[in-house]
């Protein structure tokens, strides 16, 4: 079909058992839903989104329950029908066997799905679409969860030369990618074509590994039928090399196109993004159909006897799931993720999330504990092996030591946690264990900084104001008892003035005839009592004027009196 | 000889003005010390330390009349990087400013609270709002635990409530290793 792809190798990396076979033989099956759906609210990297249900509500499937907080979030849906329960703190599928805001639906069995409109992306402008895409809670279905709109952006050139499809899937146990790719191939490459669109991308890269033949089969005729169909070859399937962690997104960029991303830096600035195809086939779905993210393939391996691919609903309890494989009486605890980079959940009653790949069971037999951990014999073999070029042994050193800062001066946070460290270390040394130690470490030392610089601003801006009140408070009360000093000067002034301005005259003799004038009107209006008296009234009047004189004149002396 | 000293001279007019330049145009505003005491310190304004904020007892530091070991919520690390700082010994924090204790928030009982607004006056970061007769809250991200809201509260409506863990702020532990996993299980 076309010129053979020219390939890179990418540093490090370790072959590890895959012990793949065991889950492809049976074809992709759906899970029936737990008689409780729970729903975690936060399910992706970003802000943690608002529950907009309450306990109570009846809810249709694909209707969104929980809303991005910002755009750096992503929606949240309830995954079937049913009747909301409770919005309450559950069990995380985490970890730390801590608990977060869920809700919990309570299935009706109807299945009814809510009103589906196929999203005109056409006609619609990038953010238009980016926004679609949020609130369709459309994420990276790798493992990492990054929300999917923020990664559908050209960046500044508006272009990308390669758009990359990541179907390596390197981690052993995990086959959800492979039976995807297999069954729905057709569906994959819909999505590549409308995200290539949205990229502006010139080529399509889908990088498989080459341990599996039938995925790179089938993908082969799907991508055939869609450069047929648009008559160019921009889709191209390529079997990269077998070698964990081909599926890195840095690692799968450098193999199929050359270009090492730096630190700091993105592989849009280099013309290149990366999307798992579990990815490429939401963006269909949400796109041309209209469905948000409500389910995804999840692969249950291990210590079980019929390992299986399911279309899994999130929310439905890990213990159901594994229930239909069979698992070995022996088995002892789940993991979320493959053996290389997994977590450990702290139960297997935890729902399945947008994260959960793979669910694997384990048991002492299959995973036995490590053996003691050995001092650094500082062999190398860490770095050799380290696909991100890095230093594990100073890292790890330095993390032991609680040296952080140095840590990250050897380019800690580059370290993708892959575990091939850790795989070949001759002392057994669990080093992405100090790695993500010392991560957390920094992080929450990062975040009481920031908190501590928000209350030192605060602090200060307190500082400020409460001299600036002062300052007012002072000046309000300066200047009150200025005024009143003027005013007693003024008056002051006004008494030992020696002689008039023109002006003042003039203002002086405005006011005279002012006051002739009332005067004289004063005159003219006379008492209407007085007027017109009879002479007993006039001899009354005389009398008491009479004695008012002779009170007046009585009273004289005491006046001076108390002059 | 003449020029000899001329040259000399010359040279020391000029050198001397070009320092003289710098002194004046690259001049640091502050103490340099006591900002990097200052970043050192958790800035919780809580004032256990005997000095009314963070930035005055950073000056403290900064002229040597105050120890390094009097602020609680900086707890143990807050010391041994201000001994790094400064090259001064490592002291255990001292009883007497207090103990360090979990980080946590002020919550206003508001079914209690009487609107008095004299939290709202005592809190050094301005994180309680309110008004008088109106009832009052704490705006928990900007609380940094200081405590000085609780004595001027005259219902004793404001307790402390430690931060609890969530799946975002949750840490990995240090890695330990278990001696004897065999002996454990056997039991």
């Amino acid at each position: 079909m076309s010129a053979l792809q020219r390939l890179f190798k990418f540093h490090g990396g370790v072959k590890p058992a895959y012990n793949k076979e065991a889950s492809t033989g049976l074809p992709i099956a759906v899970a029936p839903a737990s008689t409780l759906l729970v729903i975690p609210l936060h399910q992706s990297i970003g802000g943690m989104p608002r529950p907009l249900v309450k306990a109570g509500e009846r809810v249709l499937k694909g209707q969104r329950i929980g809303g991005a907080d910002g755009n750096a979030s992503s929606a949240v849906h309830a995954s079937t029908s049913g009747t909301v329960v409770a919005v309450e703190m559950r069990l995380m599928p985490h970890t730390s066997g801590l608990a977060a805001l869920c809700v919990v639906i309570e299935p009706d069995g109807r299945d009814e799905w809510m009103e589906r409109h196929p999203f005109d992306y056409r006609s619609a402008s990038p953010t238009q679409t980016r926004d679609y895409l949020r609130d369709a809670g459309v994420v990276g279905l790798g493992g990492a969860v990054f929300p999917t709109h923020l990664k559908l952006n050209p960046g500044k050139q508006g272009k990308l030369d390669t758009l990359v499809l990541n179907g390596a899937e390197c981690e052993p146990f995990i086959t959800c990618d492979d039976v995807l790719m297999r069954e729905r191939a057709e569906t994959i490459l819909k999505g590549a074509v409308i995200m290539r669109e949205l990229l502006a991308a010139g080529q399509v890269l889908i990088g498989i590994e080459d341990n599996k033949p039938e995925a790179i089969a089938a993908m082969e005729i799907a991508a055939r039928a869609v450069n047929q169909a648009a008559g160019d070859s921009a889709m191209k399937v390529v079997a990269v090399p077998t070698r964990y962690p081909a599926g890195g997104a840095k690692q799968l960029i450098r193999v199929l196109t050359g270009i090492e991303v730096p630190h700091g830096k993105r592989s849009t600035d280099y013309g290149v993004q990366c999307f798992n195809v579990g990815t490429a086939y939401a963006v269909y779905e949400a796109i041309a159909l209209g469905q948000p993210l409500l389910s995804r393939i999840v692969t249950v391996a291990g210590n079980v006897s019929g390992a299986r691919n399911y279309e899994v609903l999130f929310g439905t309890s890990m213990r159901d799931l594994i229930a239909l494989c069979d698992p070995l009486p022996d088995s002892d605890r789940v993991i979320m993720g493959g053996p290389m980079m997994g977590l450990l959940m702290p139960s297997d009653d935890v729902p399945v999330v947008k994260a959960t790949n793979c669910v694997l069971v384990g048991s002492k037999k299959l995973f036995p504990p490590p053996p003691p951990e050995m001092p650094c014999i500082r062999c190398g073999e860490c770095a050799k092996a380290c696909p991100s070029d890095l230093q594990p042994f100073e890292m790890y050193w330095f993390s032991r030591a609680r040296i952080f800062g140095k840590a990250q001066e050897y380019n800690l946070f580059d370290c993708i946690e892959c575990g091939c460290c850790a795989y070949v270390c001759p002392s057994h040394i669990p080093l992405v264990d100090y790695y993500r130690f010392a991560k957390s470490e920094i992080w929450a030392r990062e975040i009481e900084k920031e908190a501590a610089d928000v209350a030192r601003e605060r602090y200060e801006f307190r500082l400020l104001r409460e001299e600036r009140e002062k300052q007012e408070k002072a000046a309000k009360l300066a200047a009150k008892t200025a005024a009143g000093r003027e005013k007693a000067a003024a008056a002051l002034a006004e008494a030992t003035k020696p002689a008039a301005t023109p002006e003042e005259d003039a203002k002086k003799a405005l006011i005279a005839a002012a006051l002739e004038r009332a005067k004289a009107q004063k005159e003219q209006v006379h008492p209407e009592n007085v007027s017109n008296l009879t002479s007993e009234q006039q001899a009354e009047v005389d009398a008491i004027e009479a004695r008012r004189a002779e009170i007046r004149e009585m009273a004289k002396p005491h006046l001076r009196q108390d002059d | 000889m003449f020029e000899a000293i001329l040259v000399m001279a010359f040279g020391a007019v000029v050198l001397g003005a070009a320092l003289g330049y710098a002194a004046v145009r690259f001049r640091v505003e502050g103490d340099p010390l006591v900002e990097k005491i200052d970043a050192i310190l958790p800035q919780t304004q809580c004032g256990q330390c005997g000095f009314p904020g963070c930035k005055p007892y950073a000056q403290a530091i900064a002229k040597g009349e105050a120890e390094i070991n009097q602020c609680p919520p900086g707890g143990e690390e807050g010391i041994h990087k201000l001994a790094d700082l400064l090259g001064r010994e490592f002291k255990p924090l001292s009883a007497e400013h207090g103990v360090e204790k979990p980080k946590s928030v002020a919550l206003i009982d508001e079914q209690v609270c009487i609107g008095c607004t004299l939290c709202i006056q005592a809190c050094p970061v301005d994180a309680i709002v309110g008004a008088a007769k109106q009832m009052h809250t704490v705006v928990a991200p900007l609380c940094t635990g200081c405590e000085l809201c609780l004595p001027p509260c005259p219902v004793n409506c404001i307790t402390m409530e430690p931060i609890g863990e969530s799946v975002e702020t949750w840490k990995w532990k240090y890695p330990v290793f278990k001696i004897n996993p065999a002996q454990r299980e056997a039991k």
